[in-house]
């Protein structure tokens, strides 16, 4: 068990290989209670949250999720999140652990002037991962409610193996699966119902290899308040028709580096290693690892975008040795 | 855990089993199981001179890399190079396949590390 964000959460149960190919095998779950959950109600909501966040929040109805990211005056990130549409004016947001409180202060002070209520339910909601392309099947088996026919970033309410749950079709591992809200102290009678159907237990070792091969990005390693999600491959999240907090420091960016996909070879690439390029310093890996499927080193760096297309060729500093890499595009391992 | 009393151990967890003048050099049952599932091994140049304590490959599981450092002084002559395409092996049998070099050394040399026993008592107490 280690520490995180104040909780103490297992890097693995058995092993992160044995985990992370349990979940592209067949399914795999995470008890990523840990994440933050708020609340925003209210008549103002919708305005507030286009204000608020960068996604289109007007086009999410109701039943329907969408990530996004709170921009920052300086044309940074404050956070990545997850925004679920619960009612006409109820919309849940999910941010990470770690950002709770600067998240919720952030917010705050935006919300001032909005006929709009913040509730933080950190608290009052666990949160388990059921991912793999095995999860939707096993998890139908525990529910009366049609998981099957829902389509990714769908939302709805439901009983999985007997107790209150909010689904949602989305995950962090680029495998089919469900996301499910439940009560704090409901949620060891879940975990035990799936454990029993043959899900495998898996910890935050894999939850970071599983999000790497899909090129989904880390808060304060790929995005930090510094950095520009346009000058990512995440820039798609940004839609500059809607006005938002921060909107004339976050467009046209100059982008001095740009976010790229890498595969390593003869070595594992690990998050402060440099990249060169040309045997000169032109970029810095983000988060690197191991990929279980490839059996090669990937990483995610900040380039100088001369060095930043698909294809080329780069090197990364292992230990004082260069091992070469390729720019590839993400993610790395398809569904 | 598994701690084989003919081995001798150093406290940075390599176990070293004389053979002649000649020392097998891995990382121990309790190194292995802390590192997870390793991936990657970085191993020294055969013919290169190393002093005691200094780092001379490294161990690379899925969540860190770890040095591995020579128990004591002395030549490399062999590297383990069915690493290279099998990692895995210093998971599987940390104690057998999954030596990582052998080493040249005064066989005296070996007095100075600590036995099963003492290596266990390092181990348990971290």
């Amino acid at each position: 068990m280690v520490p995180f964000a104040g909780y103490e959460m297992p890097i693995q149960y058995t092993s992160i290989t044995s985990e992370h190919l349990a979940v592209r095998g067949l399914v795999g779950m995470f008890d990523v209670s840990h994440m933050g959950e708020f609340w925003i109600k209210g008549p103002g909501a919708l305005e507030f949250l286009q204000y608020a966040t960068l996604n289109d929040v007007a086009k999410l109805k109701v039943g329907r999720a969408q990530y996004s990211m709170l921009p920052n005056a300086q044309g940074g990130v404050v956070d990545d999140i997850y925004l679920y549409r619960t009612g006409e004016e109820e919309y849940l947001m999910v941010v990470n652990a770690a950002n709770i409180e600067k998240d919720w202060g952030h917010l705050q002070r935006l919300a001032e002037g909005f006929e709009v209520r913040l509730e933080d339910a950190s608290d009052f909601f666990a949160l388990i991962a059921v991912q793999g392309p095995h999860a939707v099947a096993v998890l139908q088996k525990l529910t009366d409610t049609d998981l099957v026919s829902r389509k990714k970033n769908d939302t709805f309410m439901g009983k999985l193996a007997g107790k209150w749950a909010r689904f949602a079709r989305t995950g962090y591992t680029g495998e089919d699966g469900y996301e499910v809200f439940v009560a704090p102290d409901e949620a060891p009678a879940v975990w035990a119902a799936l454990l029993d159907a043959g899900v495998t237990p898996c910890g935050l070792g894999a939850r970071d290899t599983l999000r790497l091969e899909a090129g989904f990005p880390l808060y304060g390693h790929e995005l930090t308040d510094t950095t520009n999600p346009l000058c990512t491959p995440f820039d798609w999240v940004v839609k500059g028709q809607k006005e938002f907090y921060g909107k004339q420091a976050l467009l046209h960016p100059a982008c001095e580096r740009r976010l790229v996909g890498l595969l390593v070879e003869g070595g594992i690439p690990r998050e402060g290693y440099r990249v060169l390029g040309g045997g000169k310093e032109v970029g810095v890996l983000t988060s690197g690892t191991h990929s279980p499927v490839l059996k090669k080193g990937i990483g995610l760096a900040y380039v100088q975008p001369e060095w930043a297309g698909v294809g080329t060729a780069l090197e990364v500093e292992i230990r004082g040795r260069a091992a070469p890499a390729t720019v590839v595009e993400t993610p790395f391992v398809k569904r | 855990m598994n701690y084989p009393s003919e081995l001798r151990y150093t406290k940075s967890h390599e176990w070293v089993r004389l053979e002649g003048d000649v020392a097998v050099v891995g990382i121990t049952d309790f190194a292995q199981d802390a590192l997870g599932d390793v991936v990657f091994v970085d191993l020294p140049q055969v013919g290169k001179a190393v002093e005691a304590g200094s780092a001379v490959a490294v161990v690379e599981s899925v969540k860190t890399a770890s040095d591995i450092y020579a128990p004591v002084a002395g030549e490399i002559l062999e590297v383990n190079s069915a690493l290279s395409d099998k990692p895995e092996l210093i998971n599987q049998a940390p104690y057998g396949e999954g030596w990582l070099f052998k080493m040249k050394v005064n066989p005296a040399d070996l007095n100075g590390l600590l036995s099963a026993a003492e290596y266990q008592a390092v181990a348990e107490s971290q």
